[in-house]
């Protein structure tokens, strides 16, 4: 047994299903329900598989990670800054299309991704149907079918988080075609971000929390950064002020 | 432009990227997110079914209807709560005669081991017969209650009760989703305060956390169910004596719902003054719980740790009330002493000093409020078995209650402070101890103010 651990984070709007997957994985109890806004301070659970010890952390369930609020706030940090080393994203088989919005945000923050789509028994009944392995080839990173409440494909879930952690899984994920405008200004403001951040955090999608004037995010970077870029502070900023 | 010491690279990217963005970034940005997913689900997914799709959005049309929302969710709440008294019954008093039965035992044991009389006093008539009423008169009810909430709140009928509600709060200047933050209040209003999280404006959150309080919590239900019960109907029998206690159970809640709203409305006239800012709440589809599942977890996870709580503070203060009322200054008790010195106030409120004592020594946690009232009571000579709830009822008027001291108990148990799990959070979460004094002061003040009034108002119409 090794005594690394593996950090595991899992996102998702409310009322995915999150919680009835996070006490399966860990065994834990956590209070479940049919209920937005139930979890809103994550909780940690632990568990093995295949000899690897996973610590897997429920963060609250939102519809966007654009700091609205404080859950989605905490939601968005612990991707940024915890770094952990796979991302699932829960999306609910029902409303896929809903669901979306947030893993394709997800998917800009980092490329350890996995997509679990759940309440697939749910769906089936409602006659829903959906192509996993096309969404798989979209999205860049791999799709998993599982329906958290009946413990239907959760080898199959453990075995992709295993894959991923072993470094079997290359993932590519979906670049978001934004607007003509929007990507002049990415174009602009890319090189500079990555001179200040480097490969830290994803550039684009800083780029374009910077363009959606995200201040909460700036400060979460300054503190951050706080000892790491004194040196390259001054440097860079007269950089960005004689592009002003 | 020219900065000499700057502070933070960060500050004069983001003022450059500031200059290039224009007013709609971020809906181009969110909507070229919707439309890849719109193109994306377009190729993968499939509709077989086309009906099935609108289910939830029928029995959403009925359910959250202007005409049907609120009688139907009255409805609701009249039922869980009807059954929960008519079921809890039967199995109390089943519970009560098996501990009373064990008490002859434990008696004639004690007897028969020469015990002193402090022993058997401290360890039978304390710990035992306290704990045996705490025990009958709390698990029954909740047995009952909390699976068929759980039953509700997985099926998805919880967040319509908020999409009802979330007008009124908006009328009263308060955030849609604090009617989302109530609703959970029901459960627990320490894990409540938690919930506010959602809402993103500090004045609104405010204005969630400080009136959280007014709904009654798993700690609160069992007090407000048994005394509705005792004492609310005792004109009526059988069926419509249920009914009748139901109903006042159920005016109890809508009562703290006023509050509530009353309470956001003045506050955000006043303190916390502001508009309330517009969102959409989303409605989650509803699902068939796991019927076995969530009842038997319901029952375990919540009346377990609700009466284990109970229990776990009942115990050692049943053998503390027992040690307070036998030890002597003069001719009076030191439980008796204290409970005097508070009678005057407490008379005023239409309650006794023990009540008032019990809801002091009870701001740990409100399932135990009731506990340590009983263990004044049955130490003070009123020595009852545990037999009935007749006899539950005997302690009670043998003090000198009237159904006014019962509804002033449940008002003041509605209203009072929030307990000391939920006081921390409050302070963890507002970071401010004057807040955290404010959510602790506006109630109580509320809680005295309506009791007081009550009770003069009823006497003074001589209805009593």
């Amino acid at each position: 047994m090794t005594t690394n651990e593996y950090t595991i984070a899992l996102a998702g709007n409310p009322n995915t299903g999150k919680s009835t997957l996070f006490n399966l994985l860990t065994g834990l109890r956590q209070h479940t329900g049919n209920w937005p806004g139930k979890t809103v301070v994550h909780a940690e659970g632990f568990f093995t598989y295949k000899d690897k010890q996973y610590k897997i952390i429920d963060l609250p369930g939102t519809y966007s990670l654009y700091s609205n609020s404080a859950d989605e706030e905490v939601a968005r940090d612990f991707i940024i800054f915890e770094k952990p080393d796979v991302t699932i994203v829960v999306l609910d088989a029902t409303a896929l299309e809903r669901n979306l919005n947030l893993a394709l945000q997800v998917l800009e923050m980092t490329n350890r991704v996995i997509v679990c789509v759940n309440l697939m028994d749910e769906a089936k009944k409602k006659g829903i149907r959906i192509d996993i392995a096309k969404l798989a080839k979209k999205l860049g990173v791999p799709v998993v079918p599982i329906s958290a409440r009946n413990e239907e494909g959760i080898d199959e879930l453990l075995d992709t988080i295993d894959l991923m952690i072993r470094g079997a899984i290359q993932t590519k994920p979906i670049v978001i075609p934004y607007s003509r405008s929007i990507e002049e200004k990415i174009a602009k403001l890319l090189p500079l971000v990555k001179e200040i951040v480097g490969d830290k955090y994803p550039a684009r999608w800083i780029a374009l929390r910077l363009l959606d004037g995200d201040t909460s995010l700036l400060d979460a970077l300054k503190q951050e950064n706080h000892h790491s870029f004194k040196e390259v502070a001054r440097y860079a900023s007269n950089r960005s002020a004689k592009s002003v | 432009m020219r900065v000499t010491v700057p502070p933070n690279p960060f500050d004069h990217l983001m003022k450059y990227a500031q200059t290039l963005s224009n007013g709609d970034t971020r809906e181009q940005i969110v909507s070229a997110i919707f439309r890849t997913s719109q193109e994306i689900c377009n190729e993968t997914v499939t509709y077989t079914k086309p009906s099935k799709q609108y289910e939830t959005e029928r029995l959403d049309r009925i359910v959250t209807s202007k005409l049907w929302g609120f009688p139907i969710m009255l409805a609701m709440l009249a039922v869980v709560i009807y059954l929960t008294i008519a079921g809890a019954n039967i199995p109390s008093s089943m519970l009560a005669n098996f501990f009373g039965w064990i008490e002859g035992y434990l008696t004639f044991a004690f007897e028969k081991l020469h015990a002193p009389d402090w022993l058997y006093g401290i360890l039978v008539l304390g710990l035992y017969r306290g704990t045996a009423w705490v025990v009958s008169v709390m698990l029954p009810p909740m047995a009952i209650f909390f699976p068929i909430f759980a039953l509700l709140e997985n099926y998805g009928y919880l967040p319509r009760v908020a999409f009802n509600m979330d007008r009124l709060f908006k009328k009263s200047g308060a955030h849609g989703k604090q009617s989302l933050t109530m609703a959970m209040g029901f459960g627990c209003n320490a894990a409540a305060i938690m919930s506010t999280r959602i809402i993103e404006s500090p004045r609104e959150r405010m204005l969630a956390i400080l009136t959280n309080n007014f709904v009654p919590c798993n700690g609160r239900w069992p007090t407000l169910i048994l005394l509705a019960s005792l004492f609310m109907a005792a004109g009526y029998t059988g069926g419509w004596k249920t009914f009748v206690t139901a109903g006042v159970v159920v005016a109890m809640v809508l009562f703290g719902i006023v509050v509530t709203l009353t309470v956001s409305w003045v506050l955000s006239k006043t303190a916390l003054r502001g508009v309330p800012t517009h969102y959409t709440l989303e409605l989650p589809p509803y699902r068939r719980p796991k019927i076995w599942d969530t009842i038997v977890r319901a029952t375990l996870d919540k009346s377990v740790y609700v009466l284990k709580r109970a229990v776990a503070v009942a115990a050692p203060a049943g053998v503390l009330t027992w040690i307070l009322a036998n030890i002597h200054i003069g001719n009076t008790t030191v439980l008796a002493y204290i409970a005097h010195s508070l009678d005057p106030f407490a008379h005023q409120l239409g309650l006794d000093g023990y009540i008032l004592m019990a809801f002091i020594l009870g701001l740990p946690a409100n399932e135990i409020v009731l506990p340590i009232l009983l263990m004044g009571y049955l130490s003070t000579g009123a020595l009852t078995e545990v037999d009935s709830l007749h006899d539950l009822k005997q302690i009670f008027l043998d003090h000198g209650w009237t159904w006014l001291t019962a509804l002033n108990m449940m008002l003041f148990s509605l209203l009072h402070y929030p307990c000391g799990t939920t006081l921390i959070n409050i302070y963890k979460e507002t970071k401010s101890k004057k807040w955290t004094f404010i959510a602790f002061a506006l109630p109580t003040g509320i809680a005295i103010a309506v009791t007081f009034l009550t009770t003069h108002i009823i006497q003074w119409l001589g209805l009593i």
